[in-house]
């Protein structure tokens, strides 16, 4: 009883709990205030906001030219094909590596019992298992942007290489959640499907992938916001699209031409995200 | 990672001709959506093959090992590593001072629908609710439309480069973000609790105090969290564009081929991020 009251104390925090985490939080924010020199005086005093507000006007008008907007609508649509292409990757790689990564379809759970695999099978595909989410993690850890750079040196400049960043960094990412996805199905209509005498694969076609399904549609579109967020920004290492176009306009300080290009931005994040709100509506 | 709250269950057994078309429809845009991105990606898969490009590879991996572990080389690095954490700190802490007021005001049910303001005349809610309400919606969605980088392109010409400049990034594009979130779970939370409180006779700040913040509160703090754990990578990759932290590092020992270097700091990376999620999956834990 004692045991069990002091564990529920542990798992539970009193009431001294929230002080703790309240100091806690702020001496974490005065750490980080310190360390990351902010200076929000300085910056809505006079002269940090008029340097702000001097840049800002300083972009004013767009550039609407023929030329810049031909441009910026040619970026849009590169930073929309390099989302695209790349989630689709992701969820080509993160598939069958999430298969991998999946204990209940590996070596435990329903699909065992009763069919055990032998000690030596079950060390490999506990192994199997392992290698699965250790790929899976190396793949995620790296970001886009690394991934990018290490593709522009391997393919050279343009768009593919910032499709292959997209793909590789977002495969592990959707691998992990789609692996967490079949880990965490219902395990019912499984029972019921073993009862009838349905094979392994019978199961993992007609009991898992059904009810992940949803899931697996919901968390890739969820992915390819992110990733049209991405897209643009990989440019930047040569990888293609707005974000190429908003460094050179940067770095020549072209202000108005700049302006054009984060409007451009803004349609096309804009635009995908309300496709993929109208697609997990209708999908989902 | 949070769940991402999907949509209601659509009715699917309306019959009606719009739903029976649509997949036929979607199948369509979507392969030609397909085709024409490959062609507009410059999609080749031969180059992977062709030329220096698996030597290119080759040379990097080899280059990578041994990774360079060295107390002067890991000293060095421990000044960015940290700083990583506190741009992804102090960036969250701005988003949130952002997202709460312009979430609230572009929360519908606070501003100017519902059981709130039943009893206020329609003049009053059109001028005093729907105005701040849409204009609070148009500056959340230009600050999670716009990207991080972005932001910080703006605000390193702004501020000049370092960490402030990565900050003030986070805050704002995450702000937008949270500010999106934040009005959504408070439009989503159970209307009853609200009606009994205003049936009792309860202010307007009462029903907002005792019957929306409770419902709210483990939701809002959750996916605060959950944004913190994206702020460490955005952290770490807003040093490319000159905001300080380990971005910078990754850069420059890519910029010099010393990939040796680049694996410690990815290393670094992973360890930030995993102790991050570990302890933001921990304080969710307590508080849902």
């Amino acid at each position: 009883m004692g045991g069990l009251r002091a564990r529920a104390a542990a798992a539970r925090p009193g009431r001294t709990a929230p002080l703790l985490a309240g100091a806690g939080l702020a001496a974490l924010l005065a750490w980080s205030w310190h360390g990351t020199a902010v200076d929000l005086p300085g910056l809505f005093g006079g002269e940090g906001m008029r340097q702000v507000a001097t840049y800002v006007a300083g972009l004013f008008p767009p550039d609407l030219s023929a030329r810049t907007w031909r441009d910026a609508a040619a970026g849009a649509v590169e930073t929309f094909a390099i989302s695209l292409i790349g989630s689709l990757l992701a969820v080509g790689l993160g598939l069958p590596l999430s298969l991998l990564a999946t204990r209940t379809l590996l070596y435990r759970g329903i699909l065992f019992e009763g069919r055990r695999p032998g000690p030596g099978a079950r060390t490999a595909r506990v192994a199997l298992y392992a290698a699965g989410k250790a790929l899976l993690n190396l793949l995620r850890t790296i970001p886009e942007i690394v991934w990018a750079l290490i593709f522009v040196f391997m393919v050279g400049l343009g768009p593919f290489p910032g499709v292959l960043a997209l793909g590789f960094h977002t495969g592990g990412v959707l691998g992990k959640l789609f692996g967490e996805v079949l880990e965490d199905v219902d395990p019912a209509p499984l029972e019921a499907l073993q009862a009838t005498g349905a094979s392994r694969f019978g199961i993992l076609v007609y009991g898992v992938l059904p009810q992940a399904l949803p899931q697996f549609v919901s968390y890739a579109l969820y992915r390819w916001e992110v990733n049209i967020r991405a897209a643009a920004m990989l440019g930047f290492v040569g990888a293609g699209g707005l974000g190429q176009r908003i460094h050179i306009a940067i770095s020549l300080f072209q202000e108005h031409q700049l302006l054009t290009l984060i409007l451009a931005i803004y349609a096309i994040v804009t635009l995908v995200d309300a496709l993929s709100a109208y697609l997990r509506a209708r999908l989902v | 990672m949070a769940r991402i709250p999907s949509a209601p269950p659509a009715d699917r057994f309306r019959a009606s001709g719009s739903r029976r078309r649509f997949p036929y429809l979607f199948t369509a845009v979507f392969a030609a959506s397909v085709l024409f991105s490959l062609r507009a990606a410059q999609v080749d898969p031969r180059r992977l093959l062709e030329g220096d490009a698996l030597g290119n590879v080759a040379k990097f991996v080899r280059g990578m090992f041994p990774p360079r572990l060295d107390g002067e080389f890991l000293g060095l690095m421990a000044r960015p590593a940290i700083e990583t954490v506190q741009i992804s700190v102090m960036g969250t802490a701005i988003a949130v001072a952002l997202g709460v007021p312009l979430g609230l005001l572009a929360t519908s049910s606070l501003t100017w629908r519902g059981v709130l303001h039943e009893r206020t005349s329609r003049t009053g809610r059109w001028l005093l609710g729907f105005a701040p309400y849409a204009a609070a919606r148009a500056v959340l969605s230009v600050f999670r439309a716009i990207p991080e980088y972005v932001w910080a392109f703006m605000f390193v010409r702004a501020v000049g480069l370092g960490p402030f400049a990565g900050v003030l990034a986070i805050g704002v594009a995450y702000g937008g973000m949270l500010g999106k979130v934040y009005s959504e779970i408070l439009e989503n939370v159970s209307p009853r609790p609200l009606e009994t409180l205003r049936a009792a006779g309860a202010s307007r700040l009462g029903v907002a105090l005792y019957g929306l913040v409770p419902q709210a509160l483990p939701n809002v703090i959750a996916y605060t969290l959950y944004r913190w754990e994206c702020a460490i990578r955005a952290s770490a990759i807003l040093g490319f564009v000159g905001a300080g932290g380990l971005g910078q590092q990754i850069e420059l020992s890519m910029r010099m081929f010393q990939f040796d270097e680049v694996l410690t700091l990815l290393a670094i990376l992973f360890v930030l991020v995993a102790s991050v999620d570990v302890l933001s999956g921990r304080i969710r834990g307590w508080v849902a």
